[in-house]
């Protein structure tokens, strides 16, 4: 065991990697969707709710494929570590998406009003009036957000990249005598990973309530 | 047209408040019992549909009648004899070793040599239930009885004798490298600096390739035919495996691929059963050698592997564990 | 209903927006005609191996069995965890810490696992302790404790989102806790929480999907199976076939949700106002 902690952490680091980089790329395409969709531009709302249903309906293993598989087809091609950065983007983008919308029509309706009758533009109320409030109630929910991305991240190792999944697999099949040893010791990282995760919504969704105004 | 529609929609709406007014209750509640009790039909009515369905695992299709043999009483065999029914491990998506076919029945050599056993074990073809293993859960299937043997392109090593116990071997694969056709820098193991080399996550040819060709970039996925998907595409640059799979993917894709270099392990596929099980582990071996003798094995072979590679090998001869 | 942020657009602002849709639609059409004229270059366009459900009826058989599976583990999944929800939820509402912090504990705790995990303990750890489960089963007891413990913080959110004099005023009537939480707070807490809810149940039932690990072979497990039977030139249209059956199971079940929230809307006499955001909204794979 202690003789793999190098292989672990390897699979550790890209595991965190995967997460961190598809958090911030889910986050801004998730928000500009969420602009999408309260626009009021009807288009821009249909291709909004359009992407959500489908994206959100479908497995992500399949919208592994199609990233892995498909796009070289089309002469796309990048590394594994980018086509699974880039899936579980496309994926997690609709749950933000969702999240974030939910927030914005949590923001109760006078606020809204009130801009309005300030005369401030559709970008100026939503990004000073609206998504300020949205961003308190919405803290929690793109918490839970990313901890299943960190979760889906495993999804990865069948798409050729040795995250903590497949470094766990590739060291069972290694150390049959261990398999439960080996797979209890990926749960702790996963679970040091989203236990952090939730730590640091909670500091945030504290300092976000405490402070005044 | 218009007077009827108006008619309509009013005695529609008296009846309407006729309900409402006789139940007494708030609409809201009304509805709000109304709705959890039609979720819970429909997914009842899921239910009730799915529970009639057939099991999870897949069933052979019967073939020849087994042979009635008597054997010592409280051993496995005579155990599994009795209950009529066993259970074997395979993989479910390995070409021409164990493969679900279209019907949902597997396929391939190992479950061609399992047939084998479990005839010998006078266990009816279609009393014997295939599951899928796949590489995490071969030996804990086995300590915890969940399959009463694994045949699985199962490479019989010392770290796995420490937990599981193992029949055979029935067949001797070597690991060596498949590129594409006009591939010409890689010529062999000693050729794959910096190179992409596919293999499947948790393999034994995957943990072997390491230690090697240090120098090669792994890329792991979860099944072979992902590994010839992206050879073809260029996102790799060689796939790694034992010949006798990397012949399937050849088979499955005439023309596209090659093999390279000379195959640099031996690997003694046999038939993992729990840990001490030995009246159990000298039957299969003496019906494998039984097999081996009167062409019961080479039928096996012909019918699945002779496909792709014509030449049968000489089988292995197996291992009592005497030493 | 939704927000109005800003106010109707004049006959400039239209026309401006006019320009813009139709800029992009042209944009993505030009994209989409790009993609698919390669994909025609590469032969996955081929109708041949588009015809593989036509020439293959054992195909469609598969798949139908795989989607029957499916819906079974996950019909059966979503009655067990709504239950294990509700119980959960109330437990950790309890106002009495020896009922309430265990709840906790433990919701945080399934919560923070790897399904994969507690799919794979189910089936091999439990018979240790005496329990022998069916993968069937197994992989139901997974689903039901993580999704259960992901529901109750969904139902709980919904319930601390009612205004605290409703409960005030069901006491001073003289209900008690559990007549309280099963009366007032449980239904409206779920009307409020339905499209978290009904997004949480999506989840579970492309969970399913996760009962490979001890042997489960449903709709996705038996698609991948048929792309490596038949190869990988079938991949395109087996997984494409897959995503639509996905959606289209999923997508009824949101219309379904939405079709019974928007009549309960109606009776109740408008909208409830915005729906309170959650802490659910699990992405599952």
């Amino acid at each position: 065991m202690l003789d793999n902690l190098h292989v672990f952490r390897d699979g550790f680091v890209r595991t965190l990697g995967l997460s961190l980089f598809s958090a911030v790329g889910a986050l801004l395409l998730g928000s500009v969707l969420a602009t999408m969709r309260v626009s009021p531009v009807p288009p821009l709302r249909w291709a909004g709710t359009a992407y959500v249903e489908t994206v959100r309906n479908t497995p992500l293993t399949i919208v592994f494929f199609f990233v892995a598989f498909v796009l070289p087809q089309v002469d796309i091609v990048f590394s594994f570590f980018a086509f699974a950065v880039m899936a579980l983007t496309i994926y997690h983008t609709a749950f933000v998406c969702e999240a974030v919308r939910a927030g914005v029509n949590g923001v109760e309706v006078g606020q809204a009003e009130a801009a309005r009758a300030l005369g401030l533009t559709f970008s100026q109320s939503l990004r000073l009036v609206i998504l300020p409030q949205a961003f308190r109630n919405v803290v929690q929910p793109l918490g839970s957000v990313g901890s299943a991305l960190i979760r889906n991240s495993s999804i990865a190792a069948a798409f050729g990249v040795q995250e903590l999944t497949g470094v766990s697999q590739g060291l069972a099949t290694a150390n049959p005598g261990d398999v439960i040893a080996i797979l209890l010791a990926g749960i702790v990282c996963y679970l040091v990973l989203t236990l952090s995760l939730a730590g640091a919504v909670g500091v945030v969704e504290r300092r976000l309530r405490g402070e005044p105004r | 047209m218009r007077m009827s529609l108006t008619r309509t929609r009013q005695r529609s709406a008296q009846t309407t408040s006729r309900a409402a007014s006789a139940s007494h209750r708030e609409p809201r509640r009304r509805t709000a019992r109304g709705t959890a009790l039609l979720l819970s039909t429909a997914l009842l009515a899921v239910f009730a549909l799915g529970a009639c369905g057939g099991d999870d695992e897949a069933e052979v299709e019967p073939t020849a009648a087994p042979a009635a043999t008597t054997f010592p009483a409280g051993s496995t065999m005579a155990k599994l004899q009795s209950g009529g029914t066993i259970t074997v491990g395979t993989k479910f998506d390995q070409p021409l070793f164990g493969l679900k076919n279209l019907r949902g029945v597997p396929e391939g050599f190992d479950v061609e040599i399992a047939k084998i056993i479990t005839n010998a074990l006078g266990i009816p073809a279609d009393k014997v239930k295939f599951v899928e293993t796949v590489s995490v859960n071969r030996e804990p299937f086995i300590q915890q009885h969940k399959v009463d043997m694994v045949v699985a392109t199962y490479t019989i090593n010392d770290k796995r004798k420490q937990v599981v116990d193992f029949a055979g071997p029935y067949y001797v694969a070597g690991q060596t490298l498949m590129v594409r056709a006009g591939e010409s820098a890689i010529t062999g193991k000693d050729s794959l600096a910096g190179k992409n080399v596919c293999s499947v996550s948790g393999s034994t040819p995957a943990e072997r390739i390491r230690t090697e060709a240090p120098q090669a970039k792994l890329v792991l996925f979860d099944v072979y035919s992902k590994c010839a998907e992206a050879l073809k595409n260029g996102q790799v640059d060689a796939v790694t495996t034992d010949n006798a799979i990397l012949l399937g993917l050849m088979d499955s894709d005439p023309g596209t691929f090659k093999l390279v270099g000379k195959p640099f392990s031996t690997e003694p596929y046999g038939i993992g059963i729990a840990k001490g099980d030995d009246e159990f582990r000298t039957f299969i071996n003496e019906t494998l050698t039984a097999a081996y003798a009167d062409g019961r094995y080479e039928k096996a072979y012909e019918a699945t592997l002779g496909k792709v590679e014509p030449n049968m090998p000489k089988p292995p001869a197996v291992d009592n564990y005497t030493s | 209903m939704s927000l109005q942020l800003a106010d109707p657009p004049g006959p400039r602002g239209r026309r401006r927006i006019l320009v813009v849709s139709m800029l992009a639609v042209a944009v993505l059409a030009a994209l989409a005609v790009l993609a698919v004229r390669r994909l025609a270059d590469n032969g996955q366009l081929d109708p041949d191996i588009w015809r593989i459900f036509i020439d293959e009826p054992d195909l469609r058989t598969l798949l139908w069995e795989g989607l029957l599976d499916t819906l079974r583990a996950a019909a059966t999944g979503m009655v067990f965890a709504v239950a294990l929800g509700v119980a959960l939820a109330f437990a950790r509402l309890s106002t009495r810490p020896a009922v309430h912090v265990p709840a906790a504990a433990l919701v945080e705790t399934l919560r923070g696992l790897p399904l994969l995990m507690l799919i794979f303990f189910a089936f091999l750890g439990l018979p240790a302790l005496g329990v022998d489960l069916s993968a069937f089963w197994a992989l139901v007891l997974g689903l039901t404790a993580y999704n259960g413990a992901v529901l109750s913080e969904i139902f709980r959110a919904g319930v601390l989102s009612i205004d605290r004099g409703q409960t005030e005023a069901a006491a001073a009537l003289g209900l008690r806790g559990t007549q309280i939480f099963a009366l007032i707070q449980f239904p409206q807490a779920v009307r409020r929480m339905s499209p978290t809810l009904v997004s949480q149940l999506v989840t579970l039932l492309k969970d399913t999907s996760l009962g490979f690990v001890i042997g489960y072979t449903e709709l996705l497990r038996q698609g991948r199976g048929a792309v490596e039977v038949l190869g990988s030139r079938y991949a395109l249209p087996i997984y494409t076939t897959l995503a639509v059956i996905y959606i289209i199971v999923n997508g009824s079940l949101s219309l379904t949700a939405r079709w019974l929230e928007r009549r309960q809307s109606v009776r109740a006499g408008g909208s409830t106002g915005a729906a309170a955001t959650g802490t659910g909204a699990g992405a599952g794979a």
